[in-house]
């Protein structure tokens, strides 16, 4: 069922972000990626998953244009990266919400930056926070949320500047699981409604496989990508005859699998 | 939340209460014929304001401790984010004002009375040296320990620089900031009073050294105690512009 070759022979035109030969060494001498290659396609989830510490953020902060690559090139629609840009997002791992502003400026600031006037980044901002669950919640400060609901303003931001590219870190760990279920099949929903790529990286391999159309599986520090697998799940059951589907918990158990042999 | 309010402010009522009564208790053992009882101070305090002779030096002292602050707070922090935002400036700034802040105030006073004579810009200068090195070592350390997600986030979704410092770093540093502000204001109180105590005798300085002259502590004491009362309630002021201005969430929490 790897068929990472399936992925690349794509055409050209439905790839959204390409990571050609990407290293990354810190300046402590860290090194972080390894001559990494990987494609995404355009409209699907891919996950990330690999051991603590192999390089996944780093690999999402090139992408962003957040951090420059020792060597490699990062192209978007074919344009290389160079900083930040209009057509991607980022959803971070600590969420980076600023404390002194309310849910709805948190949400509405991309646009606010890029100087949307305010009467329309609210509403567009307002729409966004009901449809990831937070309506009522627009005066309320981030010190007044959960840790759940914090993240999901993140998300409502990242979403409200309508990027098409969206790279998520982590983006449902301060959750409990049935919050986490809850969101991961609100992502789905947005998948299917927005057309957009996500790039979304993952600790959980159950996760990774209930949401992705393909899963990237990271080798250790120095990061490459050893293996990609399609999981082929019949999406249009419900979500819980799909945790029970066997060809997902056949998925789980190979992946699980494959990641063991490097946590051993 | 009312009841969590009432309850600070009488915890804020006790807390005074127990000062002053110490002072009371020590000022009738007596520990010194220097040292009037707390009643006393209050009754001379009433005395003073009622005759006018304390509005009477007020204006002398306030006009060098205003401008002094005014032009600590707008350099202090102008410099102090500066040298957060600049390596350069940090290494060059940083040194002179660690060396400032505990410079022994008394031994510069002479070399600014032979510079700038005894007058107006002295005074305000001695205000200045007090005040701007904590003002701007704060605003420094503030500026520099914004979380590094935030700045990424602001550059994430193409912020310009200026719109990062505008609506990211300064908002972020403002509570360490107006901590500054907060002891640099009380810092340039003593800078006024000591000013007035080596330069000239003016304003409240003078109506200290004055009534010590003549042996008339309560009032002696009575001028400290207002001075403090003065200093309180401005840095209070500043507290609320803070939450006014730049942290409207922690009035949600107040
Ligand atoms: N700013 C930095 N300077 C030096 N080394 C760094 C820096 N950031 C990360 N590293 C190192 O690079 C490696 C990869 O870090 P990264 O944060 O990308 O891992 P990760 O896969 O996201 O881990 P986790 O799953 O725990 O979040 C780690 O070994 C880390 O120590
Ligand atoms: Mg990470």
């Amino acid at each position: 069922m790897s068929n990472s070759s399936a992925a690349v022979s794509r055409a050209a035109s439905s790839i959204a972000v390409e990571v050609e030969k990407v290293s990354k060494i810190y300046p402590g001498g860290v090194e972080a990626l390894n001559d990494m290659t990987i494609q995404f396609p355009k409209g699907e989830l891919t996950s990330l998953l690999g051991p603590s510490g192999c390089g996944k953020t780093t690999l999402l902060k090139i992408i962003a244009g957040l951090l420059p690559a020792t060597s490699g090139r990062v192209t978007v629609n074919g344009v290389e990266v160079t900083g930040p840009g209009e057509e991607r997002a980022f959803v971070f791992q600590d969420f980076a919400l600023m404390p002194w502003a309310t849910v709805l400026r948190n949400a509405a600031f991309g646009l606010e930056l890029r100087g949307v006037a305010k009467s329309e980044r609210h509403a567009i901002a307002e729409k966004y926070i009901e449809a990831v669950g937070l309506k009522g919640c627009e005066k309320l400060y981030p010190h007044e949320l959960s840790g759940g609901m914090r993240q999901r303003v993140g998300l409502a931001r990242a979403l409200a500047v309508d990027a098409e590219v969206l790279l998520m870190d982590e983006p449902f760990s301060a959750v409990d699981e049935q919050t986490r279920r809850k969101f991961q099949e609100d992502l789905l929903d947005v998948i299917k409604h927005e057309g957009k790529t996500f790039i979304f990286v993952t600790h959980s391999i159950e996760e990774a496989v209930y949401v992705s159309h393909s899963i990237a599986l990271l080798l250790p520090r120095p990061s490459r990508v050893s293996e990609i697998i399609r999981p082929d799940i019949d999406r249009d059951i419900s979500p819980d005859a799909i945790r029970r589907d066997p060809v997902y918990l056949d998925i789980v158990e190979r992946i699980w699998k494959g990641l063991r042999t490097y946590v051993e | 939340m009312r009841s969590l309010f009432t309850h600070s402010l009488t915890l804020r009522v006790l807390s005074f209460a127990i000062v002053f009564g110490i002072w009371e208790y020590l000022g009738r053992v007596p520990i010194s014929p220097a040292f009037p009882t707390f009643l006393e101070t209050m009754s001379a305090l009433g005395s003073m304001i009622a005759d006018g002779s304390m509005a009477a030096v007020y204006p002398a002292t306030f006009q060098p401790l205003l401008i002094g602050l005014v032009i600590s707070s707008i350099l202090g922090i102008a410099c102090g984010v500066f040298m957060g935002l600049n390596h350069k400036a940090e290494w060059f700034g940083a040194p002179v004002f660690i060396v400032l802040q505990s410079a022994p105030l008394a031994a510069l006073i002479p070399l600014l009375t032979f510079a700038y004579g005894i007058g107006l810009t002295s005074k305000i200068i001695t205000v200045c040296i007090m005040s701007v090195p904590v003002i701007v070592l704060n605003a420094y350390t503030a500026v520099r320990h914004t979380p590094v997600s935030m700045i990424e986030m602001g550059e994430s979704y193409l912020g310009s620089r200026r719109q990062i410092i505008m609506k990211i770093i300064i908002p972020s540093a403002s509570p360490v900031i107006y901590a500054g502000l907060r002891l640099g204001a009380a810092m340039g109180f003593i800078g006024a009073i000591l000013a007035e105590l080596l330069i000239t005798p003016t304003g409240i300085g003078d109506l200290i050294t004055y009534n010590q002259s003549i042996a008339e502590y309560e009032k002696m004491y009575a001028a400290i105690f207002s001075i403090m009362v003065f200093a309180v309630i401005f840095i209070e002021i500043l507290e609320r512009t803070e939450y006014l201005f730049f942290r409207p969430d922690k009035r949600v929490t107040q």
